[in-house]
């Protein structure tokens, strides 16, 4: 089931006027904001398929670089985002892409500075909910519904077993885990959606196992 | 959890409970919270759409663009100057549904039903129906549980967005799940919600989705006036015992078939349909210009 919330749809309260191409783009960038960790210097920005061809009437220009911004989909601000992130001092690009991609609503994110850089896929599947398909190179398919915990790790035996230990030596329940990889042998993306919220000293305890290289957690709204 | 309309019925009936009541524990069985919790926040979205059908009735709503805004209140005026011919209440859904569709389009602050293009049926549909029925504010909100059950069911089995399954998915949906709403708050049995749902669904397939200059204005909003006069209509039938030959979620999976076989320049591409007319370029032009250079 996609939708699972009946918040799902009637909501999200939200600045008007397109739920996949304004609250959806907006979630999307959001989204690899909180990935990123911090407020980039850089962003770079493709859209695919109608995201592509409508974006200038719907706003998911200034959706996207609002949610990269760390505004939520009712923020006033949204619409003066693109000015906002000028003062601020990003540099934005936006892109258009011919490509055919998997679903319509689709847009690729980048977003860097001096210390480092992430790219992620999104895609927006309608009434604001979305999907995120790619994480750095890693395919996958989250939609941040539920508080999420992203896990880098050296891609070696017994990974798995140590983290879900830690969620379940701190009685945290998992509602769905994927886990994918580039290569055999090299990096690992353990994705885990928790039914519980949890707390730092989880997030520590995950940091501290052999082969993990890094550990997030992030839910929308 | 229901899977679909007629799983949904069956839980309901058997139960002896309304769709609302359905959807409000499975809402808590789902998200593991409380159901003051789930109703409180409901209650918010409520307030957000009763300021935004407000808005759109009285204040003067402009779209960035200039090309919608204004008629929702044009229509209040003609009902109060003129003998008009369709009811009251359905005129007032009419109206509030385009007030509503007028303040998203202007960047207003609305709540999705079940997206902005669609925004305006189901509250626009419900503060009139309101002014009729005077129900409480429970159960307002109940009515909005019954239309999320709806608009559940048919995101699950087949699509809601404009993108993924034309217009008859966006304002398609969001009458469907109106018409259900209609019925219960009506004092119709969840059966006659769901005949009610396949009435008005029935009389969106084929739409396709087709915005001018990919604003979502033209025709987004008189799409959306229209999706109030059918959900209100659909609802009557369906309390008169009128019963849809083809069942429910078999409608719903027409729907799915059909936007898969819509061809992408009629899915929210403005490539094609109303936005391909020479005004409909005429206008695109004007607006935008010169579009951005295309990636590598």
């Amino acid at each position: 089931m996609k939708f699972q919330s009946v918040f799902d749809i009637i909501g999200p309260v939200m600045v008007g006027p397109s739920s996949s191409h304004t609250a959806g783009a907006a979630r999307i960038g959001r989204v690899a904001r909180a990935l990123f960790g911090r407020q980039p210097e850089k962003a770079e920005i493709t859209f695919y398929g109608s995201f592509a061809k409508t974006y200038k009437g719907h706003g998911s220009d200034v959706a996207t670089v609002a949610g990269i911004l760390d505004f939520a989909t009712d923020d006033l601000r949204l619409k003066d985002s693109l000015v906002i992130a000028r003062e601020a001092g990003m540099e934005i690009q936006f892109l258009l892409s011919e490509q055919l991609a998997e679903h319509p609503n689709t847009s690729r994110i980048r977003l860097s500075d001096k210390a480092g850089s992430i790219e992620v896929v999104g895609v927006s599947i309608g009434g604001g909910k979305i999907e995120m398909t790619n994480i750095n190179g890693f395919s996958l398919q989250l939609s941040f519904h539920a508080p999420t915990l992203l896990v880098l790790h050296k891609d070696q035996f017994g990974m798995i077993a140590a983290v879900a230990k830690v969620l379940a030596n701190n009685q945290i329940n998992v509602g769905h885990m994927e886990v994918s990889r580039r290569d055999r042998g090299g990096e690992a993306l353990m994705a885990i959606e928790l039914d519980n919220e949890t707390t730092p000293h989880v997030l520590t305890e995950i940091r501290q196992i052999a082969g993990v290289l890094e550990v997030s957690l992030f839910a929308l709204d | 959890m229901f899977r679909n309309v007629a799983e949904l019925i069956e839980l309901a009936e058997t139960q002896g409970k309304k769709i609302s009541q359905v959807m409000i524990e499975a809402e808590m069985q789902v998200s593991q919270r409380s159901r003051a919790a789930i109703m409180e926040q409901m209650h918010r979205n409520l307030d957000v759409m009763e300021k935004a059908v407000q808005r759109g009735l009285t204040e003067d709503i402009r779209s960035h663009s200039g090309l919608t805004g204004g008629d929702a209140k044009k229509l209040q005026t003609y009902m109060k100057e003129k003998q008009f011919l369709s009811g009251p209440t359905l005129l007032n859904a009419v109206s509030m549904s385009i007030a509503v569709n007028e303040v998203n389009a202007a960047m207003g602050t609305i709540v999705a039903t079940p997206t902005a293009g669609a925004c305006g049926i189901v509250p626009g549909t419900l503060f009139a129906i309101s002014e009729k029925l005077k129900p409480t504010r429970e159960q307002m909100v109940d009515y909005l549980f019954t239309a999320g059950a709806i608009g559940y069911c048919i995101a699950n089995n087949a699509f809601i967005s404009g993108a993924a399954g034309g217009c008859q998915a966006e304002v398609g949906s969001a009458t469907a799940m109106a018409a259900a709403a209609i019925v219960e708050m009506a004092g119709g049995t969840p059966e006659q919600s769901s005949q009610a749902v396949a009435i008005a669904l029935k009389n969106m397939l084929g739409l396709v989705c087709d915005p001018v200059a990919g604003l979502v204005e033209v025709p987004c909003v008189k799409r959306n006036a229209m999706g109030a006069a059918i959900a209100t209509v659909a609802a009557d039938m369906a309390l008169a015992g009128i019963k849809s030959v083809i069942p429910t979620d078999e409608v719903i999976e027409a729907m799915y078939r059909i936007g898969c076989s819509m061809p992408s320049t009629l899915k929210e591409t403005a490539q094609g349909g109303l936005a391909a007319t020479p005004t409909g370029r005429q206008i695109e032009a004007k607006i935008f210009g010169v579009p951005m250079e295309p990636a590598q």
